[in-house]
């Protein structure tokens, strides 16, 4: 990465004792897709405040393009942002919304006029221009309160939850909306969301929160197959962890003691550390393997073409198995029934306890 | 049960309509004494007060009085609901309190200590010390409106427009303003008729600067006199009117905004 677009140096964010942000380092390039998720309260929305400079920062500092941010007022920043309830202005129509920018930065109404409605266009929304807001639905709102950031043509655009209301056929159209126009744009989007689904569908890379701290950074990828932290792991979907020690090592591969067997896993770490074996729903299979465990089925979820089967080991562990809707008849995942779980040795990540 | 809760607001409706109603019948009656039958139709009684220089001034007087109370209280009262609504500190629900005092006490006490106040400095029986005393009691009735608009505010509203480069001034022109103004209308109006009707606090500051209340009391005082129904039923009529735009102004918006 250049010179970043903006940068977080120990920002600290306290609200007389709570800490909404502790010690954030995070540096987002130019033309990135960066989605902050993690659970309401992980201090998310509080950074995305801070870049808008809705909220200061108690300590630490904020840079947009090398500016040293922390003393900007909110309106003399160039960070629109898509609020999660939009707040669109209820008295204006939906072209006097867009213009509101634009009329706050002294330009002339008819230049405000073009602009607006080239954003509206657009965002195929032109013909409701002249429209109220309030009666507009859902999905076009969303786009009224997309073309009002983006009129002023920012570098940085920032979106807090902004596809929460919406039905879930509409999310996915307006995930594509996004997407398309960040590529278009090639401008900055910091998006944050709680839900995982939209920030591994858009995101070039996802920073994870918990109680205020960073807990990883990287792409959809890494922080699903290689996550830092058992809260990560935990935290993105369908993870079979096994808590444990390590009892022996190699060149780049130790085993591991965990109360349902000792297994191999790549990696490095000491004899003796704390440290969980991560395997993915998705990557462990039904029958006798490397690695195998016992387990009772418990139940089943069906999300479409994929079925979670919960299973329940020897010692009370939860275990997880992602399979094909289509091959679940052949492989008695009824509930009650007693199977054997396996995975590669190089499909499970090794994750050493913090301390 | 429907019909008998009918009947008993027709009862109510009647028993606060039916003086009102009686004088304004009276106003167009030829008699002097309010009796019936009646005798016959008139405009004498109108035509009587039109003419009377008195009622003119006291008319002015009444006329300047709201107006400037509307104004002076409706500001008052935005800048307490704006103050309750973005800002919170210590001791916020005793300024509150103390906020929506004025109506909770006894007109004619606060009437006695605002008169005993204007003398002692110097202010009493001037049309100011009218204004200053209406804009007391009906600053609280503009708070009370303002407040409810501002209460349905999408929070990120006004943050929206600093995020959009409004400084605060100009989010307040641009957005707080703008969505109030169906309660502040509705504040002028409300505010003004309040004070366009008030007798006691007027009667006791007002000296020699009459309004039309205290006009139609020092009538009615020494002689039976219908022009006092004609003038009442003017009062009457700008009044209700006032409430009906305000009243209307609420409804409308808050019909609007529950759709």
């Amino acid at each position: 990465m250049t010179e970043p677009l903006v940068s977080l140096d120990k920002v600290e964010k306290r609200f007389d004792d709570f800490v909404a942000v502790r010690e954030a380092n995070l540096e987002i390039g130019a033309g990135e897709f960066i989605a902050i998720m993690g659970p309401s309260g992980c201090g998310k929305t509080t950074t995305l405040r801070m870049l808008a400079g809705l909220d200061a920062p108690t300590s630490g500092e904020i840079r947009i393009a090398g500016k040293l941010m922390n003393e900007v007022a909110a309106h003399e920043r160039d960070t629109p942002m898509v609020w999660q309830s939009l707040a669109l202005f209820p008295f204006l129509n939906a072209r006097e919304n867009v213009e509101f920018g634009l009329k706050m930065r002294g330009i002339d109404s008819d230049e405000r006029e073009k602009r607006a409605m080239n954003w509206l266009d657009r965002m195929e929304i032109a013909e409701f221009a002249e429209r109220n807001v309030e009666t507009l639905s859902g999905g076009q709102r969303q786009r009224v309160a997309l073309a009002r950031a983006l009129v002023t043509e920012p570098k940085l655009l920032l979106l807090d939850e902004p596809l929460s209301a919406l039905d879930a056929h509409l999310v996915i159209r307006m995930q594509g909306v996004l997407t398309k126009l960040q590529k278009e744009l090639g401008i900055t989007f910091v998006y944050v969301t709680h839900s995982q689904s939209e920030a591994f569908a858009m995101a070039d890379r996802v920073v994870i929160m918990s109680k205020g701290e960073i807990a990883q950074v990287g792409t959809p990828r890494e922080v699903y197959r290689a996550p830092r932290t058992r809260f990560v792991a935990e935290f993105v979907g369908r993870n079979n962890i096994l808590p444990g020690s390590v009892t022996s090592s190699d060149a780049d591969q130790v085993t591991v003691e965990t109360g349902l067997g000792t297994f191999s896993v790549p990696g490095v770490a000491t004899i003796g550390t704390k440290a969980s074996i991560v395997v993915a729903g998705d990557m462990m299979q039904v029958g006798r393997g490397e690695n195998s465990v016992d387990a009772t089925v418990i139940s089943e979820e069906f999300v479409g073409s994929i079925v979670t089967a919960f299973l329940e080991a020897a010692d009370g562990t939860e275990l997880k198995v992602q399979v094909q809707e289509r091959a679940l008849a052949d492989l008695d995942l009824q509930p009650g029934s007693k199977v054997t779980l396996h995975w590669a040795t190089q499909d499970g990540h090794l994750l050493l306890e913090e301390t | 049960m429907t019909l008998f809760l009918r009947t008993w607001l027709c009862l109510v409706a009647g028993f606060i309509f039916l003086p009102i109603f009686v004088s304004m019948l009276f106003s167009f009656n030829e008699a002097r004494f309010p009796t019936l039958p009646l005798t016959g139709f008139t405009t004498g009684w109108y035509e009587a007060i039109f003419s009377d220089p008195d009622f003119w001034r006291s008319a002015k007087n009444s006329l300047i009085v709201s107006t400037t109370t509307a104004v002076i209280a409706t500001f008052l009262g935005f800048c307490t609901a704006y103050t309750d609504y973005r800002y919170s500190f210590r001791g916020k629900s005793l300024f509150l309190a103390i906020i929506l005092l004025p109506p909770t006490i006894p007109l004619i006490i606060i009437a006695l200590a605002m008169l005993a106040w204007f003398s002692r400095v110097g202010m009493s029986g001037q049309v100011v010390s009218i204004i200053a005393a209406h804009t007391v009691l009906t600053a609280p009735f503009a708070m009370a409106i303002i407040r409810l608009r501002l209460s349905q505010i999408d929070e990120s509203l006004e943050a929206a427009a600093w995020n959009l480069g409004a400084s605060e001034w100009r989010a307040m022109r641009e957005v707080i303003l703008p969505f109030c103004k169906p309660a502040i209308l509705s504040s002028l109006f409300l505010t003004a008729a309040v004070s366009f009707d008030e007798f006691t606090v007027s009667w006791f500051v007002s000296g020699l600067n009459k309004t039309l209340p205290v006009h139609v009391l020092e009538i009615v005082q020494g002689t039976i006199d219908p022009q006092v129904n004609a003038i009442g039923t003017l009062v009457f009529g700008v009044s209700i009117t006032l409430v009906v735009i305000s009243q209307a102004l609420i409804f409308f918006r808050l019909q609007k905004a529950s759709t």
